[in-house]
């Protein structure tokens, strides 16, 4: 009786995962993979080929942005790596109290703000007519106005700012749960600086690496707006190649299997640093 | 490196130097946004021509401000629309997912709780664009052997609800789940044991421990919904919410009224957030 | 006995805290190869003292000579000292090997010859063949014998330990204090121990210093600070106690007569002390100085005898008690031999103690 109930309870809870995993998630990506393996033969009639995979493969423009846009994510997770490392630390070790949960708000603000009004604000401050050409000017630094827009620098400028807080918050999580003890003897021992970071405190903030890059990784790759209005109409991000082959050209096939592509590489990110650090999915996302 | 550990003051001095750029380079961008919704002038940009609230709330062009912006007071309230409805089904199904992987044990328990991470690693233009195709298909099947029309499986606030739905409700059950985990089961045994029903139980004892979670994620929703764009951007119809109004603007060249959208969109963001931060402090 | 220099020597150390004075006027110094403990309550300034000494702290005034030189801002990782931290700091994500070994890393010795000064070292701590083993693989009392192999590796000139055996549980602290000591011996170097346990510093260490507020109560032998405490503070803390207030009464050839409320008269011995007629003083006498008289035994006149009815019998093995109610109403704590003749002693039973004038220890007390 009682283990009926129970048995009623359960399926009642498992309808609606059910239902949003199947609906929503796992029948369209096997939609998404048939469309992606369907030629257009005519109107409204279809074959089975892999002639979309070929394109990718054969036309240097796509390949190419998929190339670009895979390294620049790399170069966007090492360059946030390095750069938010040591907030991470200051915030983790160097702070106590009210300064430390102060500092830390402060890196979780962008996350508050809408990523569109984050890249407006660069904007503002790149383009011709923006603040730091203006104030280049006013310096006598400059003759005329400078575009700091529009270039790969300015991408690169705002994927770190979009991302830089997936980076700190893991690592401050691991580095508050280093010991300062632990620090406190490798000096003891007649460590110095360096290798006390190398052998101490880079290997205890490891799994906190990882989780930060592959995230990192995931959104700079996945990212749309920032490389589109930063990087302006040439910027060739592939998240807006796909963009194009479903909205303006229409041809959804082709863009299925980009899609699919984009999304195989990002997988496979995942599956190699959770692999690498020897850590599980559960772990490193269920924290965030 | 750590407070006792002394160190030159000049490497002090840099660490801090550094330190404080960071947070510079945090706040411009925004700090920016902000004051150039209050300059006296058609672009965002400089020279300042005096501090002007006309973006705000003027009503002779070229000065109109957004609380006379007809497309973008709509496109507010369709963003508000899709997110109570995102932050209402998304808060149901995550409680609904808490109880289950807090309570019960099944077969292929782990394979469901990783599925259930998946969508959080599904960039989310590839999330936006199985949906469309899937929904697509879905409705020219329909349309085929029916005959009717299925608009509601075409692009628009439907699809964009369930876009966001699907990888919102993955925070809602992290979070949810995450209190749940710290609740002890005993109490509801106490409850049982001095006579409630079980539903009772799980009405008085259960839920109310659960709240400041579920209010919390609900608005960790809310914002999250307002907030996208990936999604969105691949879903949306003729009516758009503000984020896709907003883009579209901004493609044609900005005037400050964008200035004093987002603007308001962070005040709303940080009256939510301190929102969500109230509730988690109730929860310790 | 040959005066050498002394391995560590304080003079007069002050540390200052923005709202208080964690360290106040330490001096002290520490012979070559010997076993010095600082023992204290916590909050007493013991671990800012050893912290200081470390490095990790600087004093505020004073200086620091370990072997004759001064340590004042000589960085921590510079210092010819280790340090075994409270919970041992061995480090998670290195084995046993790489622990033992950084170190010597750290100054550059060859490959080799760490792995060979490694194993060495490990085997002196007898604990051969675990430098692959991960940290987490070991015992308490291993990582603890690990902890010190890190140190003595280095050849450390003084070796500070701060509360290492705090974590360990009861059985296994008994047994690390003797290996400790067996360890101080062997290695022959310095050890400066903090603790808070007085156990553990009275049967390890060849001196005690008790600290208490940020001070020196007194500096000794095992010995000297159990039986000869030089401060109230002292008594009280090391060792049980049976603590009184009683004024003097009379003064007589070193005796001096004490009267409490409700109590009878006792005497206790006080050579040149000063105290003068009308004072108010703390007595302090151990519960092993009181005798239990068997009925008939005869009461000599020099000693403080009394009646008395067993409160409770507190039976605890070699440490077992009995309180004995006095005719005046005061507690008293008395040793329970456990050689026979007191073994049916039960409560409510009427009772003699006696105790020596000399046992008892005089402290001014604070008059009101």
């Amino acid at each position: 009786m009682s283990s009926d109930t129970s048995r009623l309870g359960l399926y009642l809870l498992l309808a609606p995962i059910f239902l949003w995993l199947t609906v929503l998630i796992i029948l369209p990506h096997v939609g998404l993979f048939i469309v992606s393996i369907s030629e257009k033969v005519g109107p409204r009639d279809y074959d089975t080929g892999f002639a979309n995979y070929a394109a990718f493969f054969t036309e240097p423009l796509y390949w190419r942005t998929f190339a670009r846009t895979t390294i620049m994510s790399v170069l966007a997770t090492v360059l946030t790596l390095i750069l938010g490392f040591p907030i991470a630390y200051y915030i983790a070790k160097l702070t106590k109290g009210r300064a430390k949960t102060t500092l830390f708000l402060m890196c979780m603000i962008p996350f508050w703000v809408s990523e569109l009004v984050r890249t407006f604000g660069w904007m503002i401050l790149l383009r011709e007519t923006g603040v730091f050409s203006n104030l280049l000017q006013y310096l006598g630094l400059v003759t005329g106005p400078v575009e700091m827009l529009y270039n790969d620098a300015a991408i690169m400028v705002g994927l770190v700012y979009t991302s830089i807080l997936f980076m700190v918050v893991p690592l401050v999580t691991t580095l508050d749960s280093l010991d300062d003890s632990l620090i406190e003897a490798g000096y003891d021992l007649g460590g110095t600086n360096t290798s006390i970071m190398r052998e101490i405190v880079i290997p205890h903030a490891m799994p906190g690496i990882v989780s930060g890059c592959i995230v990192v990784f995931m959104l700079s790759l996945g990212n749309y707006l920032t490389p589109i209005l930063l990087g302006g109409k040439d910027s060739l991000w592939f998240t807006g190649m796909i963009y194009t082959q479903f909205i303006t050209r229409f041809n959804w096939e082709l863009g299925s299997a980009f899609g699919f592509l984009l999304l195989a590489l990002s997988s496979l990110v995942v599956f190699l640093g959770l692999k690498v650090s020897g850590q599980s999915l559960s772990n490193t996302m269920g924290r965030s | 490196m750590i407070p006792s550990i002394p160190q030159p003051v000049f490497t002090r001095f840099c660490y801090r130097v550094y330190v404080a750029v960071f947070f510079i380079y945090l706040a411009l961008p925004l700090a920016v946004v902000c004051v150039f919704a209050f300059n006296d002038s058609v672009f965002p940009s400089l020279p300042w021509e005096g501090f002007t609230l006309a973006w705000f709330f003027g009503t002779d062009a070229p000065f109109i401000g957004v609380f006379n912006e007809r497309s973008i007071m709509r496109s507010i309230g369709t963003s508000a629309f899709v997110a109570i409805w995102v932050s209402g089904l998304s808060v149901a199904v995550g409680t609904s997912n808490a109880f289950l992987f807090a309570r019960h044990e099944f077969r292929g328990k782990a394979l469901l709780y990783m599925l259930m991470l998946l969508p959080l690693i599904i960039p989310g233009v590839i999330l936006g664009i199985s949906i469309l195709v899937f929904s697509s298909s879905v409705a020219n099947t329909l349309e085929d052997a029916t005959g009717l029309w299925f608009d509601g499986l075409r692009p628009g606030l439907m699809l964009v609800i369930l876009g966001q739905f699907s990888f919102i409700t993955t925070f809602a059950t992290l979070v949810i789940s995450a209190r749940l985990q710290k609740f002890d089961p005993s109490l509801e045994e106490a409850a049982l044991n001095l006579g409630a029903s079980k539903w009772g139980a799980i009405r008085q004892i259960t839920i109310p421990f659960l709240l400041p979670a579920i209010l919390a994620s609900a608005v960790v929703a809310m914002l999250m919904s307002f907030e996208n764009f990936n999604t969105t951007l691949m879903l949306v119809g003729s009516e758009s919410p503000l984020t896709i109004t907003m883009f579209d603007k901004l493609k044609q060249g900005s005037t400050p009224v964008l200035n004093a959208v987002s603007l308001l969109l962070m005040a709303a963001s940080a009256i939510l957030g301190l929102l969500s931060l109230l509730f988690q402090n109730k929860k310790s | 006995m040959i005066p050498t220099n002394p391995d560590l020597e304080c003079r007069d150390l002050i540390k200052d805290f923005d709202t208080f004075r964690a360290v106040d006027h330490i001096r002290f110094d520490v012979p070559k190869g010997s076993f010095f403990s600082i023992l204290g309550p916590s909050g007493c300034g013991k671990t800012t003292l050893l912290r200081m000494i470390a490095g990790f702290q600087t004093p505020s005034s004073g200086d620091l000579l370990i072997k004759g030189r001064s340590m004042i801002g000589v960085p921590p990782n510079k210092r010819p000292v280790s340090m075994v931290f409270q919970h041992l700091a061995l480090f998670p994500t290195m084995n046993i090997g790489d622990n033992v070994g950084f170190g010597l890393r750290q100054r550059g010795v060859s490959r080799s010859e760490i792995k060979t000064r490694v194993s060495k070292v490990l085997e002196r701590v007898g604990l051969p063949n675990v430098a692959e083993r991960r940290v987490d693989q070991l015992s308490g009392g291993q990582k603890q014998r690990v902890a010190i192999a890190r140190c003595m590796v280095l050849e450390p000139d003084v070796l500070l330990l701060d509360e290492p055996l705090g974590a360990l549980d009861l059985k296994l602290r008994e047994h690390m204090k003797v290996e400790l000591k067996a360890l101080q011996a062997a290695f022959d170097t310095t050890f400066v121990y903090i603790t808070h346990d007085q156990s553990e510093a009275l049967v390890m260490s060849d001196n005690i210093a008790v600290m208490n507020n940020g001070r020196f109560e007194q500096i000794g032998t095992p010995h000297d600070v159990y039986n000869a405490p030089e401060t109230a503070f002292v008594a009280g803390f090391v060792g049980d106690a049976n603590k009184i207030t009683a004024r003097v009464s009379s003064a007589k050839d070193g005796v001096l007569t004490l009267s409490a409320d409700g109590e009878s008269d006792i005497r206790v011995a006080a050579q040149n002390s000063g105290f003068h007629v009308g004072q108010l003083l703390q007595v302090y006498l151990r519960p092993e100085a009181i005798e239990l008289l068997p009925n008939g035994a005869e009461a000599d006149k020099a000693s403080n005898v009394s009646h008395g009815i067993v409160d409770a019998v507190l039976f605890n093995g070699a440490n077992s008690m009995v309180t004995v109610k006095a005719e005046g109403g005061v507690l008293w704590k008395v040793a329970l031999p456990q050689t026979g003749g007191f073994s049916s002693l039960q409560k409510g039973d009427a009772i003699r103690t006696r105790w020596h004038p000399a046992q008892a220890r005089c402290y001014q007390a604070a008059e009101g």
